[in-house]
């Protein structure tokens, strides 16, 4: 079962073949078996998920079958599930008890879905690398010595190595894309404002946007159709309306204008990376798409106006984590600063401390100028670059990731390395466009992936555009040897 | 801009996060390479560009001044780490 895509499974069950529990407990199997290795998961949800599994079959059995009725799927742990730890992959909420359910969960279990537990991430969505995570680094499927990118790492690895069909991820600057690039999967990060913010934990909340993280796009088609849509409880959530998205993937290809950035193949890319990008732009050529070459000159500034940026929101984001209200709260606090400092400094790890400190320094009086407000201005130009292509071009491609998933603790101790594991990815957080990554390939038995960025609202077109890719490839169908026998 | 351990300390205190002596330096240096490469914003010219705060340049929304959610309260000062009667419980602040 676990080598069917979602939507296969989805119809498996609309056929009767097995039963949403059978499908839920055959996953829970499956993580059981392998999940020790590869710590992809922070919480599993067993006992909800078998409910959950039978209240489906009791829907299917009455023909009441909505769109992802009786389908396993994980959640990052950065969404609130109430009743169930929220850890955000930190220290701080090692004992969170969400309160109440993020939107993004609500409205895929009012469609139906079965939640099979929470994955590991890089603490509070900082890091590239998932090495990050209060619960330990999670491995990568296709190689147990290397990471499998970040934040939503522990996503992407238990859908590699398929200990769930389907999962949630959110991406700030590149969480989703860059792990499903070093995974082999394929994830989506929607226009920002498409899906709700609600009871997603706060990073950078001016970047901050969840999406689907699926075996293939079509399996991305029809989580993204449940999760987007316009949510009162978030101010930054649009009002426009959920275009069709499987309705998108029939849509023809032929006449379809491919942008290539000429900055998303610098000479100093890895050749391979480059190659494996451009074979995949050529198959979409022989579909019929026309390709012409695009400049986004300010794009080189995009990963330091991101490091400005994103810091200064967390920096203010995570003030919240004071001890008091919720959280983690240090032993015999002499007064209250030391109760604040204490907590902080216990329930917070290294990166997100330098994150903190980072943003709070760009915000300090004095450096405000030359730190916040110029990375506003160049988040600007950033923006008028796409926009200028886009009146061009109908998408843009290139490489997802500058490189495979690398080792374990390569980067750990060179965080300004690590950032640039986002350097193509980072440019359409700042912009707020919809991008995906998807497989096209490996180098030395490791995936790649190349990214189709849309312009606003075309999650559709760029769904499409890898479905039609996706039809005539099967890179997104190869399994790694860990957990992956057919 | 580079900072020394002396800014470290005054920007921790301002972040109400407790830094270790021994780790000030190592930590100067490692904040030193981020704001290097944080740095190359000085090279574009950004004279007359308005800073962006939303790519779509939207504004906030208003909606009508209703109740709109449900009142959580208990169960929010269920997952406080110390609590009583309705009150979070934190040091005392006045003699």
């Amino acid at each position: 079962m676990h080598t069917k895509t979602l939507t296969e499974l989805k119809a498996g069950l609309a056929n009767g073949d097995y039963s949403s529990r059978e499908l839920t407990e055959h996953f829970l199997a499956r993580i059981k078996q392998y999940d020790g290795e590869l710590n992809s998961f922070i919480t599993v949800t067993e006992e909800q998920a078998l409910a959950q599994a039978d209240a489906a079959d009791q829907a299917i059995a009455a023909g009441q079958s909505n769109l992802l009725t009786g389908l396993p799927i994980a959640h990052k742990d950065i969404f609130c599930t109430e009743g169930v730890r929220t850890s955000c992959g930190s220290k701080m909420l090692d004992t969170f008890i969400a309160p109440y359910t993020a939107t993004v969960v609500e409205k895929m279990a009012a469609q139906g879905a079965v939640m099979l537990g929470k994955t590991n991430m890089d603490e509070f969505a900082m890091g590239s690398s998932n090495e990050t995570s209060f619960y330990g680094a999670v491995k990568n499927p296709w190689d147990l010595e290397r990471v499998p990118g970040g934040s939503s790492g522990g996503a992407a690895a238990c859908l590699g190595a398929r200990l769930a069909p389907a999962a949630t991820g959110t991406d700030t600057g590149g969480s989703i894309r860059q792990p499903a690039a070093l995974n082999n999967i394929t994830g989506l990060k929607p226009t920002y404002g498409r899906v709700s913010r609600w009871g997603m934990i706060a990073f950078a909340s001016s970047l901050d946007q969840a999406g689907p993280m699926g075996q293939s796009a079509e399996d991305c088609a029809l989580m993204l159709q449940a999760m987007a849509g316009h949510d009162h409880r978030d101010s930054t959530s649009l009002n426009e309306k959920v275009d069709d998205y499987l309705g998108a993937l029939k849509e023809d290809i032929s006449g379809l204008t491919i942008g290539i950035p000429e900055e998303f193949f610098p000479d100093t890319l890895d050749g391979a990376i480059a190659d494996n990008s451009r074979a995949a732009i050529r198959e979409l050529e022989k579909l019929g798409a026309k390709v012409v070459s695009v400049s986004l000159p300010s794009i080189k500034l995009s990963v330091p106006a991101y490091y400005v940026i994103a810091p200064a929101e967390a920096s203010s984001n995570l003030s919240r984590f004071d001890g008091v209200r919720f959280g983690h709260r240090c032993d015999e606090p002499q007064d209250l600063e030391d109760l604040y400092k204490r907590s902080r400094s216990e329930g917070f790890g290294d990166e997100v401390k330098r994150r903190i400190l980072v943003g709070t320094y760009a915000l300090s009086a004095g450096y405000y100028d030359a730190y916040y407000r110029r990375a506003q201005q160049v988040r600007r130009l950033i923006r008028d670059d796409f926009a200028r292509a886009f009146e061009k071009v109908d998408v843009l491609m290139g490489p997802t990731a500058p490189e495979t998933a690398f080792k374990l603790g390569a980067k750990k101790d060179d965080p300004v390395s690590m950032y640039m594991a986002d350097v193509f990815t980072i440019g359409v957080n700042l912009a707020g466009l919809p991008a995906l990554s998807m497989p096209t390939g490996f180098i030395n038995g490791l995936p790649t992936g190349t990214q189709v960025i849309g312009n606003y609202f075309r999650e559709g077109q760029i769904l499409n555009v890898a479905h039609k890719y996706q039809q005539v490839t099967d890179w997104h169908r190869q399994l790694p040897t860990f957990g992956g026998e057919q | 801009m580079a900072i020394d351990s002396k800014v470290v300390a005054q920007v921790a205190h301002l972040a109400r996060l407790k830094v270790d002596q021994a780790d000030t330096d190592a930590l100067s240096s490692r904040l030193n390479d981020i704001l290097a490469m944080v740095d190359q914003l000085q090279q574009a010219d950004v004279a007359d560009v308005a800073p962006m705060a939303h790519p779509l340049d939207v504004t906030q929304p208003l909606r009508e001044d209703e109740v709109s959610e449900p009142n959580i309260r208990d169960k929010a000062m269920a997952i406080a780490p110390a609590a009583e009667e309705g009150c979070f419980l934190v040091p005392r602040v006045i003699e």
